[in-house]
């Protein structure tokens, strides 16, 4: 245990200032606002999302195309797709990161807090346009928009959809500058890279494969919109442009993206797992570098999505094997959390239910994304249902399991109320629930030969649809317990004490909520971030509350 | 406004913290940091659509398609070398300043500033001259595209100059010890700089 | 040691079990099940071990009501990482290399796939004569400089020329297939069971993706690019044509047939779709009639939409009526002595041909 000796003492101007509840719709440079506002502007996409898959789902429950037109039904699926990337899971992360980074790195705001907000107002416009481009002639070629079909279908839809992902596509990259400086270049002098939180280690992943990544998807919407718009042919392979060249630099960020969309969860799994197991996190050296080897290997697996696409044998070969090797640091990561939870005091609330399930569901997706990266098998299944399972177990799985768990684990110290367990935990019951009844049977269907973005299918798949279709409302019900929690314990919750939990890391040291200036006196380190159980021997059972790891916290004032 | 402190010295004489200490004033000044960051993003553009070209091109059987009109290169070559000069020009107002001299760093952040609207100029008047439109084939479109978004890089840089330019009209505003504004418009001017030589080497030199 | 015989048996049971696939209707589907079933079975040993992990710890290490301790302070184990690093490492290694013999014995590294098909056909051993009708509808030049793509010979059939050749045009929403040895134009796909197939495939308008599900095999095909796919059907049934990649409203309806016969069954097929012999320039200006008609599809209204089969047969009804070709019969074949083109007003009345069967 060594205690630094001198303290930074900076007190804050605003410490005092009351957070009042129209500064979460104005242009706020707090970090903690912001992060706010990302995380409900977020989920209101996901209800819409949510409400755009159900509609697919309705339609898919009869062979027939009977609920929607097949232009509809390409449109929702389109809008499906790009929403809950772009503005549903990706700005979560980003919300998650904005409340948490600075609290957890002991610093006062973000690097840069105006263009955190800027980052942040870019969200909306670009949420709605899209939103509004369903009432247009909307986007029709699936969140992929693969010329020349997107060229084609939609024009009007297509220019908005491009538009609007340029703008949060820029909004993303603003928001990692201010991820990786702060994270970089803002924690406490006491905090050397190996104590800092897990959760800072995958943001600091995350952000390097945005500032890489999204700059070239840029480039090739630019140059889409000019095919679109200005009649050039860079795609068309009418006027002799090459449509595999979109396909390149698309996945080049798009398959990152999926990282992008994940590995913030994961940081943030790797922090609650400990505090609700009462364990140190199993190998935390191993657990920080894996986000780092995932993130490198992010940059060099695109092309396995195009397995089936003008991909010349040698690169489907060098792309399978990149692909299957990002299997060994997500295996060390997910036998990372198994040895935390192994032997612990587990305490089955909301937040580590999800935690727990988030592990259970993404597994599935990992196994299945391994047997995606062998050629012979994708080109088998390649755009069929099994990918489709695969994405979600995935996505659906994994980041929104991880930003449900965030939510119930980080919601004391965010609203400064407890929330309801007895509807969380009906909230998980149902999500797992209907998370597997939808995405499971769908394994089977791009087995068995059902493809991909069809409004209408052989009679023979039937059954197993109509299981998945009921699966959705599942799902859609599940949101609804959440929402009434969330609202009702935001309003009318048990107050939070400040570290409920007795977790360890930075943020709990504080008030709950935080102070506008986040700690009243700058925080010095005494531990590690997962040191459970060590002071037991030397010190005896510490009482609940007290905040043994650290000196010189705000906590109690 | 943050930066204005030495956060070193912010660290040490915290006992003379009645020094109404702006909110941000403990951490250092990251702003160049950040802009490197962004500058990294950005070059990722440039290198995604260079990447792009050279893709084309190889693709092709021949390059630039048969049937597109010569291009001249003496014109570039004269905006190529305006636009090298120019960063060490501007190098100079960046030690001027160090030195406290706002004076030169005025007068070399102007002629900065007309160099880059020469080149612009120049740019301009090339298109001008071309017998090819963006839409003729493939290479006139990465042509158009690619010098198009640089040279829009150009004109937000010599935004960024006159923008140090006027606020520098204040005196102190930028001094030794403070004048982030100038060491960014110079970064960035350095990197459109760079930006266009390997434009310039793939689209006119391969 | 229970647990973990009782993980592995059940793993393995699973992995041959699981009943997840469709038929076999080839060789390159036996290899690709295979694969498949190997990680099924690794898959079902990483999900048996995670889910019991869990489970374990949902009852076992449940804390209990008034124990505020933490747990034990382990922060890690180095040999035990270092083994759950090493195992997926062994494991990857030798999916990727099992992977990598099953896509060389399907025929991937074939350098000469979609290889110019105007030299492939010229060379062909049994087909006297060939037209790449192909070429001209889509009336496209491969402009680039691509690589070979797609699933091409065999490693043992390198150099052999396959015994059937078809050429395989995408559309908004038809396949349309074309014979160049027999001149046959049709909207489903029928083939000679046993017989070494080769599909060229290309696009008209935009990006499609020619599936066969029971032969584990799909290439996309790309206007402006050919791709190949080849294989040998060895099961006798009739198998779903599947679009696979997003090509606009009726996408879901961009189906056809394959219909793997038995050599009789198949030659009667030939001789019923042979078209009568005219001249051949007017079959490429027919065909290009026939493809805009099918790809107007985007402008059908909803209630216009066409189910897949009716589609297929009203495409086949106009291939017979509307088609003409010129071309040797299958029996010329085997009679064929030089490997260069035949000029067409050398070939022997269609009639005499039928006559001589």
């Amino acid at each position: 245990m060594t205690t630094q000796a001198e303290m930074q003492i900076a007190p804050s101007a605003h410490a005092h200032v009351e957070r009042k509840w129209w500064h979460y719709f104005t242009f706020c440079e707090d970090h903690k606002v912001i992060g706010l506002q990302y995380l409900v502007t977020a989920f209101f996409f996901y209800a819409i999302g949510g409400a755009l898959a159900t509609a697919i789902r309705t339609e898919l429950a009869t062979p027939a195309s009977d609920f929607v037109s097949p232009n509809t039904y390409n449109s929702l699926l389109t809008l499906h797709g790009t929403i809950m990337i772009f503005l549903w899971i990706i700005p979560a992360g980003a919300g998650l990161a904005n409340y948490l980074i600075p609290l957890m790195v002991g610093a006062r705001d973000m690097a840069f807090p105006k263009m955190n907000a800027m980052a942040f107002w870019m969200v909306p416009p670009a949420g709605l346009m899209l939103v509004l481009s369903f009432f247009l002639e909307s986007p029709q070629a699936g969140w992929t928009s693969y010329p020349p079909l997107s060229l084609m279908t939609g024009k009007v839809g297509e220019g908005i959809w491009i538009f609007s992902l340029l703008i949060s596509g820029t909004s993303s990259i603003l928001g990692a500058i201010n991820f990786l400086v702060t994270i970089l270049k803002m924690r406490v002098p006491t905090m050397t890279i190996h104590k800092m939180p897990l959760f800072c280690w995958s943001m600091l992943a995350t952000a390097g494969l945005i500032l890489v990544g999204t700059p070239v998807l840029a480039g090739a919407l630019i140059l889409l919109a000019f095919d679109l718009l200005a009649g050039t042919s860079f795609f068309n392979p009418m006027g002799g442009g090459d449509p595999i060249v979109y396909q390149h630099m698309f996945w080049f960020y798009s398959h990152p993206a999926v990282y992008i969309m994940v590995l913030p969860l994961f940081g943030a799994i790797s922090e609650i797992l400990p505090v609700h197991a009462r364990k140190p996190i199993f190998g935390y050296k191993a657990i920080a570098y894996s986000s780092l080897v995932i993130s490198f290997l992010g940059l060099i697996v695109w092309a396995h999505h195009m397995f089936t696409s003008g991909t010349p044998a040698w690169l489907r070969m060098f792309f399978m094997i990149t692909t299957m090797i990002i299997a060994v640091p997500t295996g060390i990561k997910v036998f990372g959390w198994l040895a935390t939870i192994w032997g612990g005091k587990i305490s089955y609330n909301s937040a580590m239910l999800f935690a727990m399930g988030f592990i259970a569901v993404f597994v599935i997706g990992g196994i299945t994304g391994v047997m995606l990266a062998a050629v012979p098998f994708d080109i088998h299944v390649h755009d069929t249902y099994f990918v489709v399972a695969h994405l979600h177990y995935v996505l659906f799985g994994g980041s929104v399991f991880g930003i449900y768990a965030a939510i119930y684990h980080w919601f004391p110290k965010i609203t400064g109320r407890m929330v309801n367990e007895t509807l969380g935990q009906i909230h998980f019951v149902l999500t797992f629930i209907g998370m597997n009844l939808t995405f499971m049977p769908m394994h089977e269907l791009g087995l068995m030969g059902m493809n991909r973005r069809i409004a209408f299918y052989d009679a023979r798949f039937t059954s197993l649809n109509q299981l998945a279709t009921v699966g959705s409302y599942i799902l859609a019900v599940s949101t609804v317990p959440f929402l009434i929690n969330a609202v009702w314990s935001w309003m009318k919750g048990a107050k939070a004490t400040d570290n409920p939990w007795n977790a360890l890391t930075l943020e709990w040291q504080t008030s709950s909520p935080p102070a506008i200036e986040n700690f009243e006196v700058l925080p010095v380190l005494t531990t590690g971030p997962y040191d459970y159980g060590e002071h037991q021997s030397e010190e005896g059972k510490l009482p609940p509350g007290a905040s043994p790891a650290l000196s010189g916290s705000s906590s109690g004032s | 406004m943050q930066g204005t402190v030495d956060p070193n010295k912010a660290a040490l004489n915290y006992h003379n913290e009645e020094v109404a200490a702006p909110p941000h004033e403990e951490h250092p000044d990251l702003r160049l940091f950040g802009l490197l960051v962004f500058l990294g993003a950005e070059s990722m553009i440039f290198l995604g659509l260079f990447v792009a070209y050279l893709t084309f091109r190889a693709v092709y059987p021949s390059w630039p398609p048969e049937g597109t009109p010569e291009r001249e290169l003496a014109l570039p070559a004269i905006n190529t070398v305006i636009l090298i000069t120019s960063s060490f020009i501007i190098h100079n107002a960046d030690t001027a300043i160090k030195k406290n001299d706002v004076k030169g760093l005025r007068i070399w952040f102007s002629i900065t500033a007309i160099m880059g609207a020469v080149f612009l100029m120049g740019q301009l008047y090339e298109y001008s001259k071309l017998e090819f439109g963006l839409t003729t084939n493939l290479y006139a479109s990465t042509f158009y595209v690619l010098t198009g978004f640089h040279g829009l890089h150009v004109f937000l840089g010599v935004c960024l100059i006159l923008a140090v330019l006027w606020r520098a009209q204040k005196a102190g505003h930028y001094s030794d010890q403070e004048h982030f504004g100038v060491e960014a418009a110079e970064l960035y001017w350095h990197f459109v700089d760079v930006v266009w030589i390997v434009l310039f080497i793939l689209l006119y030199i391969l | 040691m229970l647990a973990g015989i009782i993980l592995t048996l059940a793993s393995l049971w699973y992995g041959q079990n699981h009943g997840l696939m469709p038929v076999q209707a080839s060789n390159d589907a036996a290899l690709v099940d295979g694969l498949f079933d190997t990680m099924m079975t690794i898959g079902t040993a990483i999900f048996l071990l995670v889910w019991g992990v869990l489970i374990i710890c949902l009852f076992k290490f449940r804390r209990k009501p008034g124990d505020e301790t933490d747990g034990p302070a382990i922060e890690g184990n180095i040999p035990l990482e270092i083994v759950w690093t090493a195992i997926p490492v062994a494991i990857v290694l030798v999916l990727g290399i099992y992977s990598f013999d099953v896509y060389n014995s399907m025929g991937g590294f074939d350098p000469d796939a979609a290889g110019d098909p105007g030299v492939q056909v010229a060379m062909l051993s049994e087909g006297g004569s060939a037209m790449p009708l192909m070429d001209a509808a889509s009336s496209k030049k491969a402009r680039h400089n691509h690589m070979a793509l797609g699933i091409g010979a065999s490693p043992d059939e390198i150099g052999v020329a396959p015994d059937v050749t078809v050429n395989v045009l995408g559309m908004q929403y038809a396949w349309i297939f074309t014979y160049p040895d027999l001149g046959i134009t049709s909207g489903e796909l029928h083939l000679p069971a046993n017989k070494n197939v080769r599909l060229n495939l290309k696009a008209q308008d935009v990006i499609h993706a020619f599936w066969l599900p029971e032969f584990r095999i799909k290439q996309d095909t790309i206007p402006g690019i050919e791709s190949e796919l080849r294989f040998t059907p060895t099961r006798v049934g009739d198998y779903p044509i599947v679009c696979a990649e997003l090509c606009g409203a009726y996408h879901g309806g961009m189906a056809s047939r394959l219909y793997v016969q038995a050599p009789e069954d198949y030659d009667k097929w030939v001789q019923e779709s042979m078209p009568i012999v005219e001249n051949d320039s007017q079959t490429a200006a027919d065909l290009e009639k026939l493809a805009s008609t099918v790809a107007l599809g985007e402008n059908r209204s909803d209630a216009d939409y066409l189910v897949p089969a009716a589609h297929q047969m009203g495409l086949d009804a106009k291939a017979l009526e509307q088609l003409h070709y010129t071309m040797p019969h299958d029996s010329m074949r085997h009679d064929a002595i030089s490997h260069e083109l035949m000029p067409h007003d050398s070939m022997p009345h269609d009639s005499m041909l039928r006559a001589s069967l």
